[in-house]
Order: structure tokens, then C-alpha cells, then sequence
């Protein structure tokens, strides 16, 4: 029998595909457990890699130029990531899963820390390489910590507020129903009443659960189960459906990202906006902005006071598979550092983790909305601290979107919610 | 014919008929063949070298990975384990839209969950794939008729049909977006409020809209690039016989340009059956706009054994979809579907 | 040459006097058509490079011409003070997509000739084998990748770029070289044979010019598609690989969550217009130059 000769390149290329795959030999499920060593390297000192996404506020470089002058031998490296969060998040999983060394110390979103923590990849912080949070804002430890361990150190935080028109709302509203009521003064300006982020996407699980939250509900319990089956938690979503539906947010809303509904806002169209700290200086600042000097802010409303914002903000975490851990350790301190933390705030205007900063004259000068962002962060709640946030906020955002269209009850959209994080949970 | 490799289809049936060997003249010779066999196999190494390494691999190690079940959470310590053999599992749960149930076991996914849109994404990729490839077909076919004219001005027609396809689409997504903002231009202009991004069917046509502008390009380019190899005689033949426009298009035209037609749908149906950026950027997959890419990227990012067998899945769909093209419509380039037109000349 | 000719030439020439007025109509027909096409394909990128032209503040201006026109948007592209790097990002698609083509052309017209003119067993397999490569999801093959470079340490580099770009064009490559192959006049490769040229040499004088047109259409379809890449590159470049996809997708407004609009039309302009350019100008010189010397 002769031999196809014209095979043999393909053979030969099988037999290299089965010896790669056999090298790569199922790793890249990047499940196996317990990740890195956490007791190695822990003396470690050298040059080590800090990865963050995009330095929007230009604060990373000059942070790092001021340590590296001050640590010659232990230089810093900044991997600067792309500036969408989904983005940062895969090539972080890339890299852990690859046990890269080179990514020794990584900027990690509130919402990561329970995955990466329980996947085994960032260095638990503690006995030897503890930090002291004492002076640190609560909720933005609690967001750093998995089953009462830290694995990160806070270091820029973020909470929603309420901008009002002050022009034509003297005093800003304290609860959800004093809002409502005002939303007739909207009517009388012709301008749509109230807005948050209502398209299917992340921001949407940052208001609906600050919509469950700020009613008294929760989404998980202490013991990270799903808790939306409570009249709290259905008090909360319904605000929002019902707002819909009669009105007071703009039917336009469910498009809305940050951006779209900042511009809503600016342009004048709308009475009441929840967003981020980082609205208000563009929205004091840019040519085509009409509210310039007709707003101000004010803590998000609640059921009875200030309501509950979710939070948002990153920490730094150490990979386990660093070999100059303690190195590292001294750079995290330093970013959390008050000294960095007060730099942050004036160059990049990022909400300090340290609560007494809030309280600094020369801050408050710049940011004058320092102190009500202060009372949102305290009132805070962490988005759901769970493994699994990925499913959770796919179950958030794909239900409440339904129920904010229509389309589902209050009901059977929470009920949905529960079902689905409970199977989430239970995938094993 | 050599006949001693055994049971091996050496080629399936033509399309339209018996099957055709293109063979140089005067074939039949055994060493001829094996000398032209020796040749082949040196002319395509590179080629199935370079697709082993980089396709291959990752495919047969995504399927190894199918296998195995995604790491499940051990209580006590709060860590994850690794899963462990999971058998045909992923693969089932994604086609029964079965989801791990509380009390383990399985149950019908509760919506909200991945693994309930599976048939929901299959059929919109459908959709997507027969919506944009069929406007893109007939877009592109009437694109490259009429810059294969002369007339003043025809490069700059060339240049303005790449100028969408130049544009990268990350770019692209990005710029449709913003036309069909809310309070963008496309509402300004058509004088209307569509909440584009805001419900199902606005929602999918502006991915379509987007797609179809993006791609129709490399359809026009195609065609148009089988067009120019039809020797002008031809027309000019038929002109002279007094064959009118419409004969000239189905008896020259189509018959000539079907094998590189017919290549440029085969690869956009591909293309368009794995489509990612355009929906992911413009609609986050909302409103039935997921397609099974996105959802592959939604589950490699809680999971990915289950994805490495949901794009397994996909594959296999996108497979038979290529096999019927092949088997069925004459998407066959090493069959001369031209031949009998040619042969006419 | 025989009366029969004649007669139809004259006949044509009469056929044409009457066809006048038609064709005028079918060239005013051409003219109205070639305006749909200009302004169906410009119109959105007509936006993009007003936008491009607009201040950050008013990004969200909808009239119809340039407004609040600045060129800062291309001077904060191109700016490597925080960290961009635009131009170098540049420069690497160009090498990339340049090599991209290069390899999978050569490569790929090897495989086509092959496919096309050569008698084999287990074509219909080969062939089976080269299109399924295009159909894995692309968002599945990034992991095993990342984890295959990383092992053989090439994560970063230029040619854990370029491999995965040639392997996602060649299968459309060797199709569209294939079935244009398929289409060529044989029969005068094989004249030139009887000429006492070699096969090589026979075809790359006599078919290679008349595929000129075929295959540079090939080499703009592969050049594009490596130039649009935007997954694989996203996770396996490093600051010094990364093409202008991910540069791009770097851009950031001056706030966390502000889409820098502008700043990515700018880009998208300046990353557009060249290479349209470019096209056209190795339209008409090399693809001109290359059909002149076919043998007719």
C-alpha cells in the first residue's frame, strides 16, 4: 500500500496540534483551585508591574515617578489596561489563569474582588502582610472583603448622587416620594422629571439595586443568598416601574448610559439625575452645558432619609503569583497612603477611601461636593459581594429591564431574579 | 484512478450533475496523479500548518475543556474547586436549557440566566445571518454591476464603496451608536424619537443597518472582482446576437461570477453567523439582539468549560450550515460551476 | 474574418444609431446609481469626520455641518503624553497587515493553484478542513491562545499577532484565489508551454497578470480584515505590538465614564482616509502595470 504522501504535512500538523494541546493540557479552564502559592515571595523584594485600566485622571504615572525616585531598586512598572471595565476584567482572568508573575500588583473593581478571591488569585491580607483600614470609609472595606478576609486595599472610591436644578427646586428632595411629588414642578418647565441608567447593562444593576437598597431591601443576604423575595425589595424595584410608567423618568431613559443621561440633564431636560461624582465638573465646565450654575447635589433619596448608593471605586489587590510581595505590600500602602490619597483627590478628582480627607477644607474648595458624597459612600452597599457576580448581575439586569419595559410584573421579575442567582449558586 | 486508499469519498457529487474532474489534459495516468498529489501536498503544508497551529489547537483543546465542568464553589472555605469530568453535561444543559438547580440536579433555566437563551440566540443569529447576508447579496451584487461600467468618476466610487469597510469596527459600532442616539442624527433626520437601542425589532434593524453598510463592501468587491475576469467579447457576442440586458445578466453574468458569488456569500454567511462586535457594542445583546457569540462571551466569563461547549454547539451549527451551502447550492469552488458557460464561447 | 463578420458589424453599427437615446439613458441610469452608492456608503463616515472636527463639549451637536470646529481631537489622538500611542500603533497595523498579506497570499496562491489545477485525493477533505477553520467562534479561541503563547513565551510579540491574523484570511484567500483560479484560460498557460516556458514560468507570466485584478482584490480583502482585529490583538499585543484597533479602544475621555466620541472619530478618520488612498493608488500602478504585460 502506498503512502499519500500529500498527507503527511497534515498528519504532521495533527500530531503537533495533539502535542500543543497536550502541553496546554486543559489549564486554560483556569479552574483548578486554590490558584498560587499565597505563602510565597512574601519576603520578596524587586522591580514589580502595577496593571489599572486607562489613567483617565493622569494621576497613575506621576504617583509611580514619585516612588520609583524615593524606591530605586524596587521600581514600579504601569501596565495601562483599555478603559472598558469588561475589558480589564478579561485580561486580568488571562493573566492569572496564565499564573503570570509579571502581574504583581492589579487594580481590581469593587465587583471583582469575591470572583478573583475565591479563584484563589489575590493574596490575602493578613498576619504578616495585614493592613490597617481603621481610617478607611466602612463600605469600601467591606467591598475589599471576602468571607472576612481582605484582599485588597481600598484606593478610590465612588458613590451615586442626586443633581437637582436648584433654579427651580430650593430644597432638594430627602425620600423617593418627596421626589415624585416634586416631578409636578417638571410638568410646569415642560422637562422630564428624573433619570438614572436604565439601559441593560451593569449601570442598570447599580440602580436597581440602589432602587432595593434604598427601599431596605437587599439582593443577597449576609450569607450571599438571594433575598429578593421580600416586600422591601419589591417596594424598591416598583418605585422605578412606576415611574415609568406614569412618566416621571422619561420613556427615552431605558437607552440611557452615564453619558446620555448626564446630556439630558446639561441640556436642561430633566429635573432630577442620579450619577456619578464625575458628572458635576463637566457639567460646570463644558461650552454646549446649560445648567452650568443651576445645579447642585445632594445624597440620594431613600424611603424615609438618604437613600442607599451602590457603590462603586476600585482597590488594590497583590497576585499570588508575585514574587516581590513585599514590595508590593509597601506599594499598596502607599497608594492608600493619605498623602497619595489627598494627591489623587486634587489632580484627578477621585473620591478619597480615608474618611477624614472628606472633612479637609482645601478639598472641599475644589470638590465642593465632597461632603455629600460622603454621605452617600457612608450609606453605601456594595453591589452584591458574591463569586458569581457575573450571573448575578446578568439575573439583575435582564429581569429588572423586562419589569422596567412592561413587558414582566414587579413579581415575576424578582421572582426570576431569585431563581436565577440561586441556580447561579448552585452550579458545581 | 489510484483506488487503494480506501473508502475515503475522494469527492463528493457535484451540484448540478455528474461530477466533474477539472483534470489538466490528458489525465488518467496513475504517476501523473501521484506526482500532482506529491506537488499538492508541498503547495497546501503552509496553509494547513498555519490553520493547525492557530485554529486546530484552540478547537481541540475547547473541546477537550467541553468535557469538564466549570469550578464549583466548596462552602466551607469559600474557594473554588475544579469540576471534574462532566460527560456530555454542558453540552446538554445548553440544548435542553437545563440549569443547576438549588437542591442539585437540574431544572429548566429561570429567565435571566445564560442558559436560557440558547434557542433565543440561535434563532436571532438566524435572523441576523438571512437578514444582512441577503441585503448584502443583492446591495453588493448591483454595487459591483455598476462599477464594473465605465464612466466618469468610477474610482471614485471604488474609493467611497472601502471607505465603510476601511473603518475599523470598533470604530463603526461606535459611530452607529451615536447615530442612533436618542437625540442623535438618524432621529434628527427621519424627524423622529425611536428609541433605536430601547426595543426588539429598532433594536435588531439597527444592527442590521450597521452590518449591512459595513459589509456590503466585500460583497461588491468580490463580485466585482468576478466580473472583471469575464473577457468583454462575451458581451460583446451577446450584444451582437441581440441577446437584451436582462438575457445578458442570467446567461453571461450569473453563470460566470456564480463561483466567486458564491465564495463571498459562503464566507459572509460565516461571518454573520458568528457576529460579535456590532450587537455587542450597539444593544449589549438586549432585546433579543444576543447573538450566540455574545452569549459564548457572557459564559466564558462565568464559566468556561460551558462555553467551550456551547462554541462546540456553535460550530457544528455553523458546519452543517457551510455543508448544505457546499452540497446544496453549488458553493463548490473546486466543481466548475462555470463550465458549461464557458464551454459555450 | 469571413462576410459573415461583416455583415454583423454592420448590423451592430446600425444597431447602435437606434440604441443612442438608450444609451444615454442607461449612462444618466449609471450616473444616478454611482450617486446612490456615494452617498449610502459616505454619509455615516460624512458624520464621523464632522464629529471628528468638533469640540469635546459639543460632541453631541446634531446639525448637519461642522460646528464648533477645532483640530484638537487629532492633536490629543496623536498626543503620547498620558500614555497614548497612536502612531506607533499605527505604524505596527501597517506592519502587521502588511506581512498579514504578504505570507497569506503566497501561502495562499500556492494552495489555490493547487486546489485548482492539481488532480489529488481528499480534496473535498482539504477543502472541508480550510473552511471549518472559520467557523470556531473567534471569543473561544482567545483563552487557548493566550494560553499557548504564554507557554512558548511569545506573548507580546509581533508574530503572536501576525500567525493568528494569516490563519483567519487564509481561508477566505485560498477560496477566493481558488475559485478564481478556476474561471482563468487554461488553455494559454499551456501554449506557453508548448512555447518551452516552464510550468512556474508559464504561469507567472501568462495567468498572474490576468489574475492581477482577482488577487489584489484578494490582498485588500485579507489587508482589511488583519487591519480591523481587534479580540485576539486586545488580549495578546503589549504596548510596543498594539495595533491601532486597541489603541483606538484605549482612547478615554478626560472623565472615567465619558466616551471620548470625538477623540475615536478623529481617529477613525485619520486611520480611514489613508488607507483609502493607499488602495487606490496601488489600484491603478501595480494592478495597471501588471495586466499591461498579459499576454492577450
Amino acid at each position: 500500500m502506498k503512502t499519500p504522501k500529500f498527507l503527511l504535512p497534515v498528519a504532521t500538523a495533527g500530531i503537533l496540534a495533539l502535542t500543543l494541546s497536550a502541553c496546554g493540557g486543559g489549564g486554560g479552564g483556569g479552574t483548578t483551585a486554590g490558584g498560587g502559592d499565597a505563602e510565597a515571595g512574601l519576603d520578596g523584594r524587586g522591580p514589580i508591574t502595577y496593571v489599572q485600566g486607562k489613567d483617565n485622571n493622569s494621576v497613575v504615572r506621576p504617583m509611580i515617578a514619585k516612588w520609583n525616585a524615593a524606591h530605586p531598586n524596587e521600581k514600579v512598572t504601569f501596565k495601562e489596561q483599555t478603559d472598558k471595565a469588561d475589558q480589564q476584567h478579561d485580561d486580568l482572568v488571562q493573566h492569572f489563569q496564565a499564573k503570570d508573575p509579571n502581574y504583581d500588583v492589579v487594580s481590581v473593581d469593587v465587583v471583582w474582588t469575591a470572583e478573583f478571591a475565591a479563584k484563589g488569585w489575590l493574596q490575602p491580607l493578613k498576619d504578616k502582610v495585614a493592613i490597617d483600614t481603621s481610617a478607611m470609609l466602612k463600605p469600601t472595606v467591606d467591598a475589599a472583603t471576602y468571607k472576612g478576609t481582605l484582599y485588597a486595599t481600598p484606593k478610590e472610591s465612588d458613590g451615586g448622587m442626586l443633581y437637582y436644578r436648584k433654579d427651580l427646586v430650593p430644597t432638594p428632595p430627602k425620600t423617593w416620594d418627596e421626589m415624585m411629588q416634586m416631578c409636578s414642578i417638571a410638568k410646569e418647565n415642560k422637562i422630564g422629571c428624573f433619570s438614572g441608567q436604565y439601559k441593560q447593562y451593569e449601570g442598570l444593576t447599580v440602580n436597581a439595586s440602589e432602587a432595593i437598597n434604598s427601599a431596605g431591601g437587599s439582593v443577597l443576604d449576609k450569607d450571599g443568598k438571594p433575598s429578593l423575595n421580600t416586600p422591601e425589595a419589591k417596594a424598591g424595584l416598583e418605585n422605578l416601574v412606576k415611574a415609568f410608567s406614569d412618566g416621571n423618568i422619561p420613556k427615552e431613559a431605558i437607552t440611557y448610559q452615564e453619558e446620555e443621561s448626564r446630556r439630558a440633564f446639561q441640556t436642561g431636560n430633566l429635573l432630577f439625575l442620579r450619577n456619578w461624582p464625575y458628572a458635576h465638573s463637566l457639567m460646570s465646565s463644558e461650552g454646549s452645558s446649560k445648567v452650568k450654575d443651576k445645579f447642585a447635589v445632594a445624597p440620594l433619596p431613600g424611603k424615609d432619609g438618604p437613600g442607599a448608593s451602590s457603590l462603586g471605586g476600585h482597590s488594590a489587590g497583590i497576585s499570588v503569583y508575585s514574587k516581590y510581595k513585599a514590595t508590593a505590600v509597601d506599594f499598596i500602602k502607599y497608594i492608600a497612603s493619605e498623602e497619595n490619597q489627598k494627591f489623587y483627590a486634587i489632580q484627578g478628582s477621585l473620591a478619597p477611601v480615608l474618611s477624614k480627607l472628606y472633612d479637609d477644607a482645601a478639598l472641599v474648595k475644589k470638590l465642593p461636593y465632597l461632603p455629600v458624597l460622603k454621605t452617600s459612600i457612608s450609606n453605601a452597599v456594595p453591589r452584591p459581594v458574591t463569586p458569581f457576580y457575573p450571573a448575578v448581575t446578568q439575573a439583575i439586569q435582564t429581569n429588572s429591564y423586562s419589569a422596567l419595559k412592561g413587558e414582566k410584573s414587579v413579581d415575576q421579575a424578582l421572582s426570576d431574579m431569585q431563581k436565577s442567582i440561586e441556580s447561579a449558586g448552585a452550579g458545581s | 484512478m489510484a483506488t487503494e486508499l480506501g473508502p475515503t469519498p475522494v469527492k463528493a457529487p457535484a451540484s448540478g450533475g455528474t461530477p466533474v474532474h477539472h483534470a489538466p489534459k490528458g489525465v488518467g495516468e496513475d504517476n501523473k496523479i501521484l506526482s500532482q498529489g506529491r506537488w499538492a501536498s508541498w503547495l497546501l503544508a503552509p496553509t494547513i500548518i498555519a490553520l493547525a497551529v492557530v485554529i486546530v489547537y484552540p478547537i481541540i483543546s475547547a473541546i477537550v475543556m467541553s468535557f469538564q465542568k466549570d469550578a464549583g464553589l466548596d462552602p466551607a472555605t469559600g474557594l473554588f474547586t475544579a469540576g471534574g469530568s462532566a460527560g456530555l453535561q454542558n453540552y446538554v444543559n445548553w440544548i435542553a436549557q437545563q440549569c443547576a438547580a438549588p437542591a442539585g440536579g437540574t431544572v429548566a433555566c429561570p429567565p435571566g440566566t445564560l442558559g436560557g437563551q440558547f434557542w433565543s440566540a440561535t434563532a436571532t443569529t438566524f435572523i441576523f445571518t438571512v437578514i444582512t447576508v441577503t441585503l448584502e447579496t443583492v446591495m453588493g451584487f448591483w454595487m459591483a454591476m455598476i462599477m464594473a461600467r465605465t464612466f466618469k468618476g468610477r474610482s471614485l466610487v471604488r474609493a467611497a464603496v472601502l471607505v465603510p469597510w476601511a473603518i475599523p469596527t470598533a470604530v463603526t459600532a461606535q459611530l452607529w451608536l451615536f447615530i442612533f442616539d436618542f437625540q442623535g442624527i438618524a432621529n434628527k433626520i427621519f424627524n423622529a424619537s425611536i428609541l433605536w437601542t430601547g426595543s426588539e425589532w429598532p433594536a435588531r434593524w439597527a444592527v442590521i443597518i450597521a452590518d449591512t453598510w459595513k459589509t456590503t463592501p466585500f460583497m461588491a468587491l468580490l463580485i466585482l472582482a468576478g466580473l472583471q475576469i469575464i473577457p468583454a467579447e462575451v458581451y460583446e457576442a451577446a450584444k451582437v446576437d441581440g441577446a437584451s440586458a436582462w438575457q445578458r445578466f442570467r446567461m453571461i453574468t450569473l453563470p460566470l461570477v456564480k463561483p466567486a458569488l458564491m465564495v463571498a456569500i459562503l464566507f459572509r454567511t460565516l461571518d454573520a453567523l458568528r457576529m460579535f462586535d456590532l450587537p455587542y457594542i450597539l444593544t449589549g445583546g438586549a432585546n433579543n439582539t444576543t447573538t450566540l457569540s455574545i452569549l459564548v462571551i457572557n459564559q466564558v466569563r462565568q464559566g468556561f468549560n460551558a462555553a467551550a461547549a456551547l462554541s462546540t454547539i456553535t460550530f457544528f451549527i455553523i458546519f452543517l450550515v457551510a455543508f448544505i451551502f457546499v452540497r446544496f447550492l453549488g458553493a463548490n469552488v473546486v466543481e466548475q460551476s462555470g463550465a458549461s458557460a464557458k464551454g459555450k464561447k | 474574418m469571413t462576410a459573415a463578420t461583416t455583415e454583423l458589424r454592420a448590423q451592430q453599427d446600425r444597431g447602435r444609431k437606434a440604441a443612442q437615446n438608450r444609451e444615454k439613458w442607461a449612462q444618466a441610469r449609471t450616473y444616478i446609481s454611482a450617486l446612490v452608492i456615494l452617498i449610502w456608503c459616505l454619509a455615516p463616515a460624512y458624520w464621523m469626520v464632522v464629529v471628528a472636527f468638533r469640540e469635546v463639549g459639543f460632541t453631541y451637536d446634531t446639525s448637519f455641518f461642522p460646528t464648533h470646529v477645532t483640530l484638537d481631537n487629532f492633536i490629543t489622538a496623536f498626543d503620547t503624553s498620558f500614555g497614548n500611542r497612536f502612531g506607533q500603533a499605527l505604524l505596527n497595523s501597517v506592519f502587521i497587515g502588511v506581512v498579514v498579506t504578504a505570507v497569506s497570499l503566497l501561502i495562499g496562491v500556492f494552495a489555490a493553484y493547487a486546489l485548482a489545477r492539481l488532480n489529488f485525493k481528499f480534496k473535498f477533505l482539504v477543502l472541508g478542513f480550510i473552511l471549518g477553520a472559520s467557523m470556531f467562534p473567534g471569543v473561544a479561541l482567545i483563552t487557548p491562545l493566550f494560553q499557548l503563547f504564554t507557554n512558548i513565551g511569545w506573548m507580546g510579540t509581533y508574530q503572536a499577532l501576525i500567525i493568528p491574523n494569516i490563519s483567519f484570511v487564509l481561508p477566505l484567500t485560498v477560496y477566493t484565489m481558488t475559485s478564481f483560479f478556476r474561471e482563468m484560460p487554461w488553455e494559454l498557460e499551456e501554449s506557453a508551454r508548448v512555447d518551452g516556458c516552464t510550468q512556474g514560468q508559464a504561469f507567472r507570466k501568462v495567468i498572474m497578470p490576468l489574475a492581477a485584478p482577482a488577487i489584489f482584490t484578494t490582498a485588500i480583502l485579507a489587508f482589511i480584515s488583519s487591519w480591523n482585529e481587534f479580540l485576539i490583538a486586545s488580549q495578546l499585543s503589549s504596548d510596543a505590538t498594539q495595533p491601532v484597533t486597541v489603541a483606538i479602544a484605549n482612547f478615554a475621555g478626560a472623565q472615567p465614564q465619558q466616551i471620548p466620541y470625538t477623540a475615536i472619530m478623529a481617529a477613525g478618520t485619520i486611520v480611514t482616509i489613508p488607507l483609502v488612498i493607499v488602495v487606490l493608488v496601488f489600484q491603478r500602478k501595480i494592478v495597471a502595470g501588471l495586466t499591461a504585460g498579459a499576454v492577450k
